[in-house]
């Protein structure tokens, strides 16, 4: 078990240091995140009093679009020089290359949210509140979307179209990510933070279900890519 | 015997790589593969790495069973092929000890490797930016830093330079002191050939001399190769 996750810590801080080098998400995932926001605003008309109460759902809309560039990438680093061949050929456990991969997304999408978050409240003029709420929610939906991601990306890897096949596997998979935080999310903004937890509970739900199942079959996955 | 294969058929495609290969190789051996261009060098070396299903025959290499089992045997080998397994962003000693430890080498593994590929002033520098000849060096690293049982190499020496060349030819050379067991597959045969103890030739699939006393190629005599030793 600790050689398990001694692995999944090295396979995480390999994939993280090659995202601080590179600056993918920060560079370009950011950018694109906040230029969804941005027109969506345009889009809804800034003035309106509709956007603060479709903000959750627009901001989790744009965290799915941005976490499938971040998975794309995760899954990219690995196709170069024939880097997955080098992954097969070590002594790790699927799973915890697995665990690894799903720990630098949820690292790089948490950050990503963080600021995307603080776009949100001054774009859309919102008030923060039920903070807890806010932060089990993002952190639950934040692994659920990595694993599912992490376990299609897998997937489609070894296919020819998988830069397209990919949003069309997870987006769909991910519509009960989308719902429950948005839901989440909008009862903790207005102040109703107790309603949140079912959906919280919903969320967790689901990111262990898929964290189990990645683990479980990423082997597989890795070595028919 | 590490390794000993019998009939094994791989088919890439509808294309068979393999048509029934029988190689025998023991401990401390230095095999020469040599053949023409798609006669299944490569698919042979991946197949005992367990990169490629053996769609029939048998296959054990280090005691695994490649037809049951293509994962618990590879962490003790190592496999070079025409990809560096490296990471563009991560430098030299990045992927290094990123090799070493995923394969659960011993602490020095990585430097030790960097320090007999003589790329110790190459640390700091990303895979990226390395010429082709700095690649090939660091793969070679990156093979030896896992501390194999069984190297696996596919043209060992393309894009080394001269001193490289060298280099590898006296580790390979010192291989079977320490234990481990070599099978290359290379066209520089006259220099691959005062290294190995046995030549294995493949063609359209077959092997060649596969087994020790069916007419095997002997690259050198035992005598020859302990003095070089």
């Amino acid at each position: 078990m600790m050689q398990l996750l001694r692995d999944a810590r090295l396979v995480c801080a390999k994939d993280l240091r090659i995202e601080i080098r590179a600056r993918i998400v920060i560079a370009q995932v950011l950018p694109f995140g906040a230029l969804v926001l941005i027109l969506f605003a345009f889009t809804l008309d800034a003035d309106s009093s509709v956007l603060p109460t479709i903000a959750p759902g627009l901001f989790w809309i744009t965290v799915l679009l941005s976490s499938i560039l971040a998975v794309g990438r995760s899954m990219a680093i690995e196709t170069d020089n024939g880097a997955r061949d080098g992954l097969r050929l070590s002594a790790m456990d699927g799973g915890s290359i697995f665990l690894g991969k799903v720990g630098a997304v949820v690292a790089e999408l948490l950050v990503l949210e963080v600021l995307l978050l603080s776009g949100t409240f001054a774009l859309y003029d919102i008030a923060a509140r039920g903070w807890l709420a806010l932060i089990a929610t993002s952190l639950a939906a934040t692994i659920g979307i990595a694993a599912t991601g992490a376990v299609y990306g897998a997937l489609a890897a070894g296919a020819k179209v998988r830069e397209t096949l990919v949003p069309l596997l997870v987006l769909p998979v991910c519509a009960p990510v989308l719902l429950g935080a948005t839901k989440a999310f909008e009862s903790a903004l207005h102040g109703r933070s107790g309603e949140a937890w079912p959906w919280i509970q919903l969320l967790g739900v689901f990111a262990a279900l898929y964290l189990t199942a990645g683990f479980v079959a990423y082997e597989a996955l890795l070595e028919e890519a | 015997m590490i390794v000993s294969v019998r009939s094994a058929v791989c088919v890439l495609g509808r294309f068979p790589a393999l048509a029934g290969a029988d190689l025998d190789i023991a401990v401390g051996e230095i095999v020469l593969l040599s053949g023409p261009n798609g006669a299944g060098k490569t698919t042979l070396l991946r197949m005992l790495a367990g990169l490629v299903p053996i769609r029939s025959g048998t296959a054990s290499v280090l005691g695994s069973n490649l037809v049951a089992d293509r994962r618990s045997h590879r962490r003790r080998l190592s496999f070079i092929g025409h990809d560096t397994f490296c990471y563009d962003d991560l430098t030299v000693a990045e992927n290094l000890r990123f090799a070493a430890r995923a394969a659960h080498a011993s602490r020095d593994a990585a430097s030790n490797a960097a320090e007999q590929f003589g790329l110790g002033p190459l640390a700091g520098i990303a895979h990226a930016k390395l010429s082709a000849g700095q690649r090939r060096r660091l793969a070679l690293a990156v093979a030896f830093a896992r501390e194999p049982e069984l190297l696996l190499l596919d043209e060992p020496h393309a894009g080394l330079d001269a001193e490289g060349r060298d280099l590898l030819d006296n580790l390979l050379r010192s291989a079977p002191r320490l234990g481990q067991t070599v099978l290359v597959a290379s066209h520089e045969l006259d220099r691959t050939r005062t290294i190995a103890t046995r030549e294995v030739r493949v063609v359209q699939g077959l092997l060649e001399g596969g087994l020790v006393g069916s007419g095997s190629t002997a690259a050198r005599s035992d005598s020859e190769a302990a003095a070089i030793s």
